[in-house]
C-alpha cells in the first residue's frame, strides 16, 4: 500500500499537504515505469526555478531514463517555492525513496482542495487496470 | 501481438517485455547501459525472432531482386551478404535488408515493423516472373551472439564450420547444436564481431539455452531491444523509422554503399531519382554529441543561434562514448566535424557539437 497521507494523479504525480506548502513528487509507480527497476536508467530530471506561478495541470518539468522522457506535471495551482537540490546529481533517490528523500518541488497552493486526486486506495486501483 | 519461440525464456530471465514491429519482445534484462558494456567487452546474446525472414528460388530470382534491391545481388559473390534496400520509384525506401547470396536462393533478412509489407511488395512485383517467395520468419528461430568472446563461446557448439575463418558479411552452413545444414553468418547489428544463426523454431529454446550455457562463465549475457538500438546508433548502423523511412532517402542517410548505378544492373525500382540525387543532395545525416545531460531525441529540432538547421532522427546515451549521441539531418554545408550547435529540447537549450559518423568503430579505434 501506498502512503495515505497523500493525494495521487493520473499522470503518477503525488501531492501531500504540509500545511503552508505542499510537496509534490513522482510515484514509485513512475519511477519503474520508466526505469524498469534500474536506477541506473534514470538520466536526467527537469526541474523548475523557484518562483514560477504554475497551473493546474501545467508541465513543469521532465524526467528522462535512456530510453524514455515523461512530463511532470503540477496537480494544483500555485507558485513553486523550492526544488529539492539533491535531485539533480542523485536521481537514484528516485527508486530509493520517491516518498521523502525523492521529494521534486514545494509550492505554496493558490488553493488547498486536494479532493479532485486520487486517494491511495484509488491510486492502486487506477494502476491496476490496464491503459 | 505475436511471441517468438522464446518468449518463456525471456520471462524467466526476468525481461521487461514491450510491443516492437507487432511482436513481444525484450527491451532489456536488467540495465540497458550494462548490457551495451557488456556486449562492447565480452559478448551478448539476441532473441532476433522478431525479424522477417524470406527465402526467393526460381529462374527470375536474380532479376526479380535487381528490379526491387538498390544493391546490384547478381555481383554479390556466392556466400556473401550485401546491405540493400527496397525503394519505392520516388526513391524513398520501404525497407532496409541484408542480401545473402546463395547457389540457388537469395535469402533475406528484413524488419520486423516492415515484413508484411515487403512481402506484399515483392509478391506484387514478382508478378508474371518465375520465382517462388517463401516467408521463414514463423518457422525458424533467429538468435545473435555479439561482441569479442563470441567466436570463442560458439564455435564449440559447431561443426563442420571454421567461424574464425568467416569472413565479417559471409556466410556459410554447419552443424549447429546438433542440426545439421544449420545457416550462420558474421553478421550484426552493434558494430562487434559476431555472429547470426537460425535454427527451426522448435529448437529455438534449445540452442539459446546452449548458448547461455557456453557464454556464462565468459561473461555472456542475454541483450535486449533497449542495449541493442544504443549499440547500432553508436556503430553509425541506420534503423526504418529513423535514419531512413517514407521521406528520407538511403543517399542522403549516407547509405551509397548499398545503392549501385552499375549499368549492367539494368533498371530497378527508384533509381532514377536516387541517380538524381546522389549528384546533387540537399542535406546529409551527421553526428551530434551533447555537451550537457540532455539526450537527443528524433524529433528535437537542432540550432545555430536563431537559425533552424536540422533536427534528430535517432538519440542515446552512449556508455561507451561517456556523452549523449544522436543522429540528425543537416543541409548539405553544415555541420562540419567540432562545429558547435545546439539542441532545442522542449524550448530549452542544450550545447552540442557535430562529430564524425560512425560515433564508434571497433577497427578505427
Amino acid at each position: 500500500m501506498r502512503p495515505n497521507d497523500r493525494k495521487y494523479t493520473e499522470s503518477h504525480e503525488w501531492v501531500k499537504n504540509e500545511g503552508e506548502t505542499m510537496l509534490i513528487g513522482i510515484t514509485d509507480f513512475a519511477v519503474s515505469e520508466l526505469s524498469n527497476g534500474n536506477e541506473g536508467d534514470l538520466v536526467y530530471c527537469d526541474l523548475p526555478e523557484a518562483g514560477r506561478i504554475l497551473e493546474a495541470g501545467q508541465t513543469f518539468g521532465e524526467i528522462e531514463s535512456v530510453k524514455a522522457v515523461a512530463d511532470l506535471n503540477c496537480p494544483i495551482a500555485g507558485e513553486v517555492l523550492d526544488i529539492n537540490p539533491t535531485i539533480e546529481d542523485h536521481l537514484e533517490v528516485l527508486s530509493k525513496d520517491p516518498w521523502n528523500q525523492g521529494w521534486l518541488i514545494r509550492i505554496k497552493p493558490a488553493l488547498k482542495s486536494l479532493d479532485h486526486l486520487m486517494s491511495a486506495e484509488e491510486y492502486e486501483k487506477f494502476i491496476s487496470q490496464p491503459h | 501481438m505475436k511471441d517468438t519461440p522464446l518468449r518463456d525464456v525471456h520471462v524467466r530471465l526476468g525481461a521487461k517485455l514491450v510491443e516492437f514491429g507487432g511482436w513481444c519482445m525484450p527491451v532489456q534484462y536488467g540495465p540497458i547501459l550494462d548490457e551495451v558494456t557488456t556486449v562492447r567487452n565480452k559478448a551478448g546474446l539476441f532473441d532476433l525472432s522478431h525479424m522477417g525472414r524470406v527465402n526467393v528460388k526460381g529462374p527470375d530470382t536474380l532479376r526479380f531482386l535487381e528490379r526491387i534491391c538498390t544493391n546490384h545481388v547478381a555481383k554479390i559473390p556466392l556466400g556473401a551478404i550485401r546491405y540493400s534496400l527496397f525503394c519505392r520509384a520516388d526513391g524513398n525506401p520501404i525497407d532496409d535488408l541484408l542480401v545473402y547470396r546463395g547457389s540457388d536462393e537469395v535469402y533475406l533478412v528484413v524488419n520486423a515493423s516492415n515484413t508484411a509489407v515487403d512481402l506484399a511488395w515483392m509478391r506484387e512485383h514478382a508478378q508474371g516472373l518465375q520465382v517462388t517467395i517463401e516467408d521463414l520468419t514463423d518457422a525458424q528461430a533467429m538468435i545473435a551472439l555479439q561482441g569479442q568472446l563470441s567466436t570463442q563461446v560458439m564455435q564449440p557448439l559447431c561443426e563442420g564450420i571454421e567461424l574464425s575463418k568467416l569472413g565479417y558479411y559471409k556466410f556459410g552452413f554447419g552443424t549447429f547444436c546438433g542440426l545439421r545444414n544449420t545457416r550462420i553468418s558474421r553478421t550484426g547489428y552493434t558494430g562487434e564481431q559476431g555472429f547470426e544463426v537460425y535454427v527451426p523454431a522448435k529448437e529455438g529454446v534449445r540452442c539459446w539455452n546452449l548458448l547461455m550455457d557456453a557464454g556464462a562463465p565468459h561473461g555472456v549475457k542475454p541483450i535486449g531491444l533497449g542495449a541493442r538500438d544504443t549499440l547500432r546508433l553508436e556503430a553509425g548502423m541506420p534503423l526504418y523509422g529513423h535514419e531512413i523511412d517514407a521521406t528520407h532517402n538511403p543517399i542522403e542517410a549516407g547509405l551509397a554503399f548499398g545503392v549501385s548505378f552499375a549499368p549492367e544492373k539494368g533498371d530497378w525500382i527508384g533509381r532514377t531519382p536516387l541517380e538524381a540525387l546522389a549528384k546533387a543532395p540537399s542535406r546529409q545525416l551527421v553526428g551530434i554529441k551533447t555537451d550537457g545531460p540532455r539526450v537527443p531525441r528524433q524529433g528535437y529540432k537542432l540550432f545555430q543561434g536563431a537559425r533552424e538547421i536540422g533536427y534528430v532522427v535517432s538519440g542515446s546515451v552512449s556508455p561507451t562514448l561517456s556523452t549523449n549521441i544522436g543522429t540528425c539531418y543537416v543541409p548539405v554545408g553544415v555541420g562540419q566535424p567540432g562545429e558547435s550547435c545546439e539542441l532545442d529540447v522542449k524550448g530549452k537549450r542544450q550545447a552540442a557539437s557535430f562529430c564524425a559518423l560512425p560515433f564508434f568503430s571497433r577497427t578505427r579505434k
